[in-house]
């Protein structure tokens, strides 16, 4: 009987200490798990550092990215990388729709970069919706700029390289 | 003294042929520094703020100069920018708080299109004037290349405090309670 009563408490603890770790992992799933189409679902090796895109930018050649700002239109006007091109923002249907005129010709294969920096990497509206515009029409070789903070501070207070529409 | 006077008086007391020159050299100085890319806002630090007029969208004329002896919190802020619309509350109630010891708030919006912005202005019921912002003005303003930005102004005009992103308002509260107890022009 005591021999029981034991096993009884052991299997009634190990089931309440499962369900209390399960409940963690699950809240925790739910924190960590972003919506679709929010900047944090895109995958890590998808992300370009802004040194490694500044590198790319100093050595042009054959495989020199498509750039293309997918952010606000006023903040493309102050500063932009050079030689990128406005078309956003991701989060509007109409940015939506610029971003798919503009890449509706070219091959899937085309290397192509996308930046926002408007806010915060994880509150940017941005740059999810466009990346997932562009797997969702077939390319397959598509990289985010990784912008922690917004553009001003990750990259043009860097000393990367801007230009102005203004 | 105000902000641009010094200057002038010191150009008045030079020759004729000194004072073109120095004219000529400042116009091309200008011209090149406006090819380059925007001036790090960090340097409007301890500078006069520059002076803007636009108009609200209350259909207001808005003009920072007349701000003198105010305290002014100048935010930049856009709809789709999520830790704007967390601060900008706050700052209404500041209005509210801090508004008779002479303090202004002035809102920009950097929106591209002026619909949304008015929707949250009024969703909001922000208590303090908003205008739409545009690329000039954020150059001007050092590049405005992230949301939020805010500036804090003293009474003398002088920006003493740059926000940039996500910040704790409490930080930018306490700032705004040491230029409220500073001298008044």
């Amino acid at each position: 009987m005591r021999l029981d009563r034991v096993i009884g408490t052991g299997v009634c603890a190990a089931l309440v200490l499962l369900c209390i770790t399960q409940g963690r992992m699950f809240a925790a799933g739910q924190w960590a798990t972003s919506s679709p189409s929010s900047a944090s679902s895109i995958p890590a090796s998808m992300l370009l550092q802004p040194e490694d895109l500044n590198r790319l930018l100093a050595a042009p050649g054959p495989e020199s990215p498509l750039i293309l700002q997918v952010g606000s239109r006023v903040l493309f006007a102050q500063a932009h990388i050079p030689k990128s091109e406005y078309a956003g923002p991701g989060a509007q249907d109409a940015g939506a729709q610029m971003l798919r005129n503009r890449v509706a010709n070219l091959p899937h294969k085309t290397f192509i970069v996308l930046y926002c920096g408007c806010c915060p990497w994880n509150r940017c509206p941005n740059v999810g919706p466009a990346y997932k515009l562009l797997l969702d029409m077939g390319f397959t070789n598509v990289k985010v700029l990784y912008l922690a903070e917004n553009f001003g501070a990750d990259w043009a207070n860097k000393g990367f390289p801007v230009e102005s529409s203004h | 003294m105000g902000c641009p006077t010094l200057a002038a008086s010191l150009f008045l007391r030079l020759r004729w042929g000194l004072r073109i020159f120095l004219a000529a050299f400042l116009a091309a100085s200008l011209a090149i520094a406006s090819a380059q890319s925007p001036t790090p806002a960090r340097t409007l630090i301890n500078k006069c703020a520059p002076d803007f007029s636009l108009q609200d969208l209350s259909g207001r004329a808005l003009r920072l100069r007349t701000y003198r002896g105010q305290v002014v919190l100048l935010n930049f802020w856009a709809t789709w920018c999520a830790p704007c619309q967390l601060e900008m509350p706050v700052f209404s109630a500041w209005q509210h708080q801090y508004g008779p010891q002479g303090f202004a708030i002035i809102g920009i919006s950097m929106d591209d299109d002026t619909a949304p912005a008015r929707r949250l202005v009024e969703q909001l019921r922000l208590d303090y004037p908003n205008a739409m912002g545009d690329a000039r003005l954020g150059m001007r303003y050092g590049g405005v290349l992230g949301l939020p930005l805010t500036f804090l102004i003293d009474r003398n005009g002088v920006v003493r405090a740059r926000f940039q992103g996500e910040t704790d308002t409490i930080t930018i509260e306490k700032k705004v309670q040491v230029l409220l107890g500073g001298p008044h022009p």
